[in-house]
């Protein structure tokens, strides 16, 4: 792999999107402003691919978003920013109904591939409408698979495979991350889907981190060392196909589990996770599965109030305490 | 209409073949019907009985390449664009033989190397997958056009303008194909929808007409017009076809529904039947005779008999398919052999 640089996740994504429309003209990518790109992972594209295959939509999600099934089954590949998370909403029909099903219900003559991809989840105060993280629904709706990778190289690799895979994507930007930075690798790659990454060895707990949480759980992960608790972080970076495998064999050898997630806590990711390994590591766990998740409220404006709401490390590390100190005989 | 000027430019064949579809269309829902109230047929269904003009009219207009979105009364407009009966008929009673192999039904029949890019559950839910096949196309740089047909109920849903807008500023080939039965599920599409529905392409600058439903030859021309334009890189067209359903809004509502449509106003429609109306002129044009109409109505009420048998003898599928289809390694290879790639 070539020389690696420090970038931010959104540089990051621009550059899996940007290698992916060199390498396969049929890549398009349209959305609300993404000549000039208000997030940023679509700036500096229009530059180098021209208005035809950089296109401005108007606001109109539920149309541009169902266009890319036409689009897809006439031979392109449209990659979709829908910039905000619960602007998924505005489109879900033709998200739900019609994309995630076409393909199924054509009993196998049609794939889709499309990929859409947001900012989401919470960044600071922008209360209940702009801190939507819908990744949950979405993995209930069969037919979309799902990304949400927690680091620059992830994200770069991960949006590249996105694009090239022949079924509809949807892939997560959390919000917060879009100014964090981390090692890229410089040339083309890809990331399969489907494949966790233990982003950090440890004996005592499985803390699974989803989204911004990884880098929570890494930090909380370093804190707990000094207090002589070993702690493994495993990222699953693809929720649909979610690789049960790597999350297992990492209970298998803890026997604890905390799983993290972003969103509200019903049906949340983390009760999917917490669900498999409760059926299928059972013998191996010495204490109930933790789920860390926000309240089941909307997310509210005020600091104080969104803060009561979220998780945080405190959340997390009073989660893997708790699995520590409770043992099932 | 202009009766030698039109014959000439279709063509007797063209003609008879628009009769035949018709009949085919006609008959194979007069089977569903009887086989819904027999409770031979899963699901529910949705008829399009005195709509044939509107299907083969518009089908009659376009290339086996060119593509279609279709409705929840969609057996006509699939029909019309090339659907083999007997393999729908497999499909309608979850058969392995069906176009998707029992997965669609009805509502979701959908054959891509026939440009059917489904019938739809959801009213409206086709039309922005209809503007971007023809957005597709127009990037590839093809010359393929694709119709929506969609009815006055979905005139209201909000991608119906949203979508008209997007094909205008990108000047797509696509046909937004209103087909106004007269009502919106159990309500009269008077009282729920504001002027009329050919208007509101206007205001996006969209060419837009209104025809007559049940005169098959009229849906064409305007049809072929739309196409015609299309084609040469003039964008979409709107074309609302004014016509009624002589059956329910799905077979067996009157158990709920009580009655909601007036008799007389059934039976005006009746005597407009655009099957009969297409005999009556091919018949007084010379393009056939009398008996050559009964002929074509005998094979097609065949061809639906056979169509039966056949899927009554096509076996299920295995129940392990439900898990079948979701996700791809690659694209299938139907859509590579019509994709070329």
């Amino acid at each position: 792999m070539a020389e690696e640089r420090s970038i931010y996740f959104i540089k990051a994504m621009y550059e899996g999107l940007r290698d992916a429309m060199r390498e396969d003209e049929t890549v398009v990518v349209i959305g609300e402003d993404v000549d000039r790109s208000i997030i940023g992972a679509t700036r500096g594209l229009i530059e180098e691919f021209g208005d035809e295959r950089v296109k401005n939509t108007p606001i109109s999600e539920a149309t541009f978003v169902g266009a890319c099934i036409g689009a897809a089954a006439a031979g392109m590949r449209p990659v979709v920013d829908l910039m905000v998370g619960s602007f998924f909403y505005v489109s879900m029909d033709q998200v739900a109904n019609q994309a995630a099903k076409l393909p199924y219900m054509s009993g196998g003559q049609v794939s889709l591939p499309i990929v859409y991809f947001t900012a989401s989840g919470p960044s600071g105060s922008a209360a209940a409408q702009h801190s939507e993280n819908p990744h949950p629904m979405l993995m209930n709706v069969a037919g979309l698979k799902v990304v949400m990778p927690g680091s620059p190289r992830d994200a770069k690799g991960l949006m590249h495979a996105a694009i090239k895979d022949p079924n509809p994507v949807v892939f997560f930007q959390d919000a917060v991350l879009g100014g964090t930075r981390g090692p890229v690798p410089d040339g083309p790659y890809q990331i399969p889907l489907g494949e966790a990454e233990v982003k950090r060895e440890g004996e005592d707990v499985t803390v699974v981190a989803i989204g911004a949480l990884v880098n929570r759980a890494l930090r909380v992960a370093d804190k707990l060392k000094n207090e002589g608790v070993s702690v493994e972080v495993v990222d699953p970076r693809t929720l649909v196909p979610l690789d049960k495998k790597t999350i297992l064999d990492s209970v298998r050898k803890t026997g604890r589990l905390v799983v993290c997630d972003n969103a509200r806590i019903t049906c949340s990711a983390a009760s999917e996770v917490a669900a498999i390994v409760s059926e299928e590591a059972f013998d191996s766990l010495k204490a109930a599965p933790r789920r860390v998740a926000w309240e089941d409220v909307p997310v509210p404006f005020s600091p104080v109030l969104e803060k009561r709401v979220l998780v945080d490390d405190e959340k997390i590390s009073a989660a893997i305490r708790s699995t520590l100190a409770t043992a099932t005989v | 209409m202009r009766d030698g000027g039109v014959r000439a430019e279709l063509g007797d064949e063209k003609l008879v073949e628009m009769l035949r579809l018709m009949f085919r269309i006609r008959r194979f829902e007069e089977k569903l019907a009887r086989l819904f109230k027999r409770g031979k047929l899963p699901g529910f269904v949705h008829l399009y009985i005195g709509e044939e003009a509107v299907a083969v009219g518009a089908c009659s207009a376009l290339k086996r390449e060119d593509r279609i979105t279709s409705t929840h009364r969609g057996h006509g407009h699939v029909i019309a664009k090339g659907a083999e009966v007997r393999r729908m008929m497999a499909e309608l009673l979850g058969k392995v033989d069906g176009y998707c192999r029992g997965k669609g039904g009805s509502m979701h029949t959908v054959d891509f190397g026939l440009g059917v890019m489904g019938t739809n559950g959801i009213v409206g839910g086709g039309i922005p997958i209809a503007v971007g096949s023809a957005w597709g196309d127009k990037q590839l740089g093809r010359d393929y056009v694709t119709v929506s047909f969609f009815g006055d109920g979905a005139s209201n849903q909000g991608v119906f303008f949203e979508s008209m807008n997007l094909a205008a500023i990108w000047k797509l080939p696509v046909i937004f194909m209103c087909e106004n039965n007269g009502y919106t599920e159990w309500t009269a599409t008077e009282k729920l929808t504001a002027g009329d529905i050919s208007d509101r392409g206007r205001a996006f600058g969209i060419p837009s007409a209104r025809v007559d439903g049940n005169d098959v030859l009229a849906v064409n021309e305007a049809v072929a017009e739309a196409v015609r334009l299309a084609r040469a890189g003039g964008g979409p067209s709107l074309i609302e076809a004014k016509t009624y359903r002589w059956h329910g809004h799905n077979e067996g509502e009157e158990v709920f529904s009580g009655k909601y449509r007036p008799e007389e106003e059934m039976a005006e429609w009746r005597e407009k039947d655009p099957i009969a109306a297409l005999g009556a002129r091919l018949t007084e044009w010379g393009v056939m005779g009398a008996d050559d109409v009964a002929r074509v109505d005998a094979e097609e009420t065949r061809r639906v008999e056979e169509a039966l048998e056949f899927a009554q003898q096509s076996p299920f599928p295995d129940p392990e398919e439900a898990l079948a289809h979701l996700f791809y390694g690659e694209r299938p290879g139907l859509q590579k052999e019509v994709l070329g790639g």
